[in-house]
């Protein structure tokens, strides 16, 4: 098949799911309309449960199951990255110098930036049951912040800053820590992700029964799963060469 | 507000076209960061803070790092 | 106006699948992946979509109603974004492993299915 051909198939598989979805969307209720059955039904059961934000009580209450699902996929992932840039047999870990500093305001707003950015993380994650946010958010904000210190540094510094095997514990620790508490809903209400501390006063920061722990044991695992993931992109440019010495 | 939401959709669809038809990967990287900027606006615009702050953590900062990352460690190895 | 949301989220769509098809990079291939699955997070929320509806969360000022841009679909868009990171970071290790076996990342070179 040449080029031209391809082409042409490419340009009438397009139009044809255009024209499919144009189809579709002119049956659908139209944009801004006011009927929306399952929300009708969410919000009500959210308030009952004392949480004020009702995408965190869908995410960790109502629909736990698909949260533990995400988590799952996140790890496995994580763990599908370390074990392809694995370094093989012929390659070595060499250590090559670094070739430029940043420039001064780039370094003093890394600086700067970096602690402010750790504790809105923090924050974010600590109150994913009142505010947007939560555990996922907050814990990606959490492993950017820490490479800050790449940006506004150097790469050495950015390695003293995380401790591997921290990270690496911490994630499994985080993904562990969530599905035992939903075992404890099981032995507490006799179903998995049961919500069973009690669930407090209507926005204060220890409502909503399990979903400030549940956020947190997120956070912990996203943050240190962004960080492992990173660390093995960084070290394939730094620090895995080739068979053959490159001149510095 | 919704002439609002129309520019923002409108800028969504520019950035997109922006993204796909950009050669160089090294630029798409930060085409993308922009694109999704420009997506967290539209979010916010459309009345979901929560996915704003996930496609802003996870379009800007997270992906274009790795696509950085990748193409110099492919520009190393040739 | 009632169908523009929808059209511009098919729009984003087709955009990332033209791009697929004629990209030159393995890198720019997933990066066109990554803007398709974009298109989808503009449709789930454009559905949930009220005019004039603040967002599913309740603070201090307001109290709970529901007259609110519906939730459900943007806790689907949260698992959306989070998959498509993921999907994102396995692609691109893919392709750093492409390129160390095969030297190329053009996609018309690695047509052919070496033992």
């Amino acid at each position: 098949m040449s080029r031209r051909v391809r082409w042409w198939v490419l340009g009438v598989g397009l139009a044809g799911v255009g024209v499919a979805l144009l189809l579709a969307f002119l049956h659908l209720p139209a944009f801004g309309s006011s009927f929306h059955p399952y929300r009708d039904l969410a919000v009500p059961a959210s308030v009952r449960h004392g949480t004020a934000n009702v995408i965190a009580s869908l995410t960790f209450d109502q629909r736990g199951y698909d949260t533990l699902g995400e988590e799952t996929i996140f790890f496995g992932s994580i763990l599908a990255v370390v074990a392809l840039l694995r370094p093989s047999e012929e390659e070595r870990l060499v250590r090559q110098p670094d070739s430029t500093t940043p420039l001064q305001a780039t370094r003093l707003f890394g600086y700067l930036l970096l602690p402010v950015t750790i504790l809105v993380a923090l924050n974010i994650v600590a109150h994913g049951a009142l505010t947007p946010g939560g555990g996922f958010q907050g814990g990606i904000m959490l492993a950017t912040g820490i490479h800050l210190m790449y940006v506004a540094g150097r790469f050495r510094s950015l390695e003293k800053l995380r401790p591997m095997v921290v990270f690496e514990t911490g994630e499994a620790a985080g993904t562990a820590v969530f599905a035992a508490l939903g075992f404890a809903g099981t032995a507490g209400a006799g179903y998995f992700l049961a919500n069973v501390l009690p669930f407090g006063t209507f926005g204060q920061l220890l409502s909503a029964g399990t979903i400030p722990l549940l956020n947190v044991a997120v956070g912990i695992a996203v943050g240190s799963g962004g960080v492992v993931l990173l660390a093995q992109f960084f070290q394939q440019v730094f620090l895995v060469t080739g068979d053959e010495e490159k001149p510095s | 507000m919704t002439v609002l939401v129309g520019i923002a959709l409108t800028l969504v669809l520019a950035g997109a076209a922006a993204v796909v038809f950009t050669d160089d990967p090294q630029r798409q990287a930060i085409t993308m960061s922009v694109y999704g900027v420009v997506m967290t606006v539209l979010f916010v615009l459309l009345a979901a803070p929560d996915v704003a702050l996930s496609q802003v953590v996870v379009g800007t900062a997270i992906v274009p790092l790795m696509v950085m990352l990748t193409i110099r460690k492919i520009r190393d190895d040739r | 106006m009632s169908v523009y949301a929808y059209v511009v989220a098919g729009a984003v769509l087709l955009l990332g699948g033209l791009g697929i098809a004629r990209s030159r990079n393995l890198v720019q291939a997933v990066v066109c992946l990554f803007i398709a699955q974009s298109g989808t997070y503009v449709l789930l929320l454009a559905i949930g979509y009220q005019k004039n509806a603040p967002a599913p969360v309740f603070g201090s000022t307001s109290r709970p109603t529901t007259t609110v841009a519906d939730p459900v679909v943007q806790a689907l868009a949260l698992t959306d974004i989070v998959v498509s990171a993921t999907v994102t970071a396995l692609l691109l290790a893919l392709t750093i492993q492409i390129a160390k076996r095969h030297g190329t990342v053009d996609p018309d070179e690695l047509s052919s299915l070496e033992g």
